[in-house]
């Protein structure tokens, strides 16, 4: 099996989640393109395991990246409930409360 | 043969993920993610990363997705199509993506355009067992206290305020 066959697969699907990342708007939409680029990463560890090394060291960092996943999906939803409760939508566009306040009088001058 | 079931795996997994992204139904999209996260695992499993494939579908499919839906269902998602699920820069976003893609797969294919794999028998959770506790015994500590301190992060992020 030709190394470039995963090698090509990962590089997609990281590419779809930086679109994904860019394009949505539902906070948790972004985190569902997160996974999809973690998931990414994944896969070249474990094929660059495959091809020379061969001792389990890329699937052992494949599962340390999974548990990584694991705490970032849940703090971050925490974040996203926060948000929720906070200003009762999850749209990261609208999320405005850290933007600097001169760009903020400005939009309001716009508007 | 190998070849021929990664292909179909991949194909599955790009298709899958297409929809995650693209779905104008946002419970839709996180059911896509079920399916793009098994199809994966299963590129794992052809790789001979037994374990690994396992621990995806465990920790990914099992825990991930069920927060995630869990989350959905929490901030009130709508199950009806939303087309302002998507920004009106979709377009830029995506020749941002083809660009990276492109920049990359040059790289990946100059790099490594002839290397063979021959994915032998070592995905055994022994193996990496083996290898966390003889190489990587200080990051794997590292990481329990990283996920001690995720937990405590994500109460302490949730607790309600009494004057709430």
């Amino acid at each position: 099996m030709p190394l470039i066959l995963p090698l090509l697969l990962a590089v997609v699907l990281f590419c779809i989640g930086v679109y994904g990342v860019l394009a949505r708007r539902n906070v948790i939409t972004l985190l569902m393109s997160f996974e999809l680029m973690l998931n990414a990463v994944n896969l070249n560890l474990v094929a660059f395991d495959a091809w020379r090394i061969n001792d389990a060291t890329g699937q052992t960092l494949a599962v340390f990246v999974i548990t990584l996943a694991a705490a970032e999906i849940g703090l971050g939803l925490a974040i996203v409930l926060l948000l929720f409760r906070g200003h009762g939508h999850v749209d990261a566009d609208a999320a405005r409360d850290l933007a600097e306040q001169d760009e903020l009088v400005e939009q309001e001058k716009a508007t | 043969m190998t070849t021929a079931l990664f292909s179909v795996a991949g194909a599955v997994a790009l298709i899958a993920s297409l929809f995650v992204v693209t779905s104008q139904r946002i419970v839709h999209a996180a059911l896509w993610l079920v399916v793009a996260l098994g199809a994966i695992a299963g590129c794992f499993g052809v790789l001979h990363a037994e374990f690994v494939a396992l621990v995806q579908i465990l920790v990914y499919v099992g825990a991930i997705v069920v927060l995630v839906l869990f989350a959905l269902m929490l901030t009130k998602a709508p199950t009806n199509p939303l087309p302002s699920l998507t920004t009106g820069r979709s377009p830029f976003a995506a020749v941002v993506a083809a660009v990276l893609a492109l920049i990359l797969g040059t790289g990946v294919v100059l790099a490594f355009g002839n290397e063979k794999i021959k994915p032998v028998a070592d995905g055994s959770a022994q193996a990496v067992g083996t290898q966390v506790f003889k190489t990587w015994v200080l990051p794997f500590e590292v990481l329990s206290v990283l996920l001690l301190a995720a937990l405590i992060g994500a109460i302490a992020l949730s607790v309600r305020k009494k004057e709430d």
